[in-house]
């Protein structure tokens, strides 16, 4: 076998340009030392850190290009609780949910590869649970954004209007993955306590898990840039 | 061909086998981080400061998350390549569109303020 690549290679490398690109593109090649689901994954995660860059980096455009003060987000995000003034607390609590999630999730992982079935799905469907109860505090504040400050994504009665229009779209689509990822989550988990992946092993789970951190890293680059800017 | 795919298939479905404290271990520190950055609003610290410190727990917090939890620091160099060389390219457009603001904020500041 290792004889019939080297001949295959050597082959490959005297035919014309053409035969080269031909047969780099279409031997049994394996670029990649992972399950193709994994690997599909990664390249995905790739292609969402472009548009969540560009969604961020329109922000930056639009915020260092206006002549009109910026709402300060310290101000903006803070909660009156039992009589305090806590500044942006609820985004702080929004972030340590999504952290705790991770780690639940990162723990699903290592018992769905311990084969500890139980474990897995229980802390899968943890982690959906704290993803929900992000989504409804999401909810929450973008109700209170809506019906109390008369925010809208044109216009913005505390200051500069594209801050309406940036919020909405950075949050919003990070919310969506964020419910995507909680769907996504209660699917697979059902799928393994049914016991779909007891032949093909529980890589699903790690990929499954892929999504959930990206997610995740998605909001400590909103937290820094949207919130503490 | 296919004993050769056979043999691959085994050597890369590597499970990743760690410890549950490491991972307790990174959870707490992701824990400690963010309150940290919460702390650079809390205490409204401004200026150069501020930036430092909120780019270094953020860059501290992703990096933790991208290598631990998604057990990037034990894949093969081919795969961070794939994840570290395209950013490249978001970095750049970042430079772009933040001297291309600039340049807008300077116009607008001549043309609504001085008729």
């Amino acid at each position: 076998m290792p004889n019939n690549q080297q001949q295959e290679q050597s082959q490959a490398s005297k035919s014309s340009s053409w035969q080269s690109v031909k047969n780099d593109w279409g031997t049994d090649k394996q670029a990649f030392d992972m399950p193709w689901g994994k690997l599909m994954m990664w390249i995905f995660l790739l292609s969402d850190t472009f548009i969540f860059s560009i969604f961020l980096i329109s922000y930056m455009n639009v915020r260092m290009s206006v002549t009109v003060p910026w709402p300060n987000p310290s101000e903006v995000f803070a909660l009156t609780i039992a009589g305090h003034h806590i500044p942006l607390v609820l985004i702080a609590i929004m972030t340590f949910i999504l952290i705790t999630s991770s780690g639940t999730m990162a723990m699903a992982v290592n018992y769905a590869y311990q084969g500890n079935k139980k474990k897995a799905v229980y802390l899968m469907l943890t982690t959906a649970l704290l993803g929900a109860s992000f989504i409804g505090m999401q909810a929450f504040e973008w109700t209170k954004l809506i019906v109390e400050e008369g925010i809208r994504p044109w216009e913005n009665p505390m200051g500069a209007n594209q801050f309406g229009a940036a919020f909405f779209m950075i949050t919003g689509f990070h919310g969506l993955h964020v419910s995507a990822g909680v769907i996504y989550l209660a699917m697979i988990a059902k799928r393994i306590s049914q016991g779909k992946y007891d032949n093909k092993g529980y890589q699903i789970v790690e990929i499954t898990g892929l999504y959930w951190h990206f997610v995740d890293l998605v909001w400590v680059f909103i937290f820094a840039f949207f919130y503490l800017w | 061909m296919k004993e050769h795919t056979e043999t691959q298939r085994v050597t890369s479905n590597v499970p990743q086998q760690h410890p549950i404290s490491m991972y307790l271990k990174v959870w707490l520190l992701l824990f400690v981080l963010s309150a940290c950055s919460y702390m650079v609003d809390y205490f409204q610290f401004q200026g150069m400061l501020r930036w430092t410190l909120i780019l270094a727990f953020m860059f501290l917090k992703a990096g933790l998350i991208i290598m631990v939890f998604m057990h990037l620091a034990w894949e093969r160099m081919a795969v961070k390549f794939l994840l570290f060389l395209p950013p490249i390219a978001i970095l750049i457009f970042i430079v772009l569109m933040s001297s291309e603001a600039d340049y807008v904020f300077i116009s607008r500041m001549v043309s609504f303020f001085n008729p």
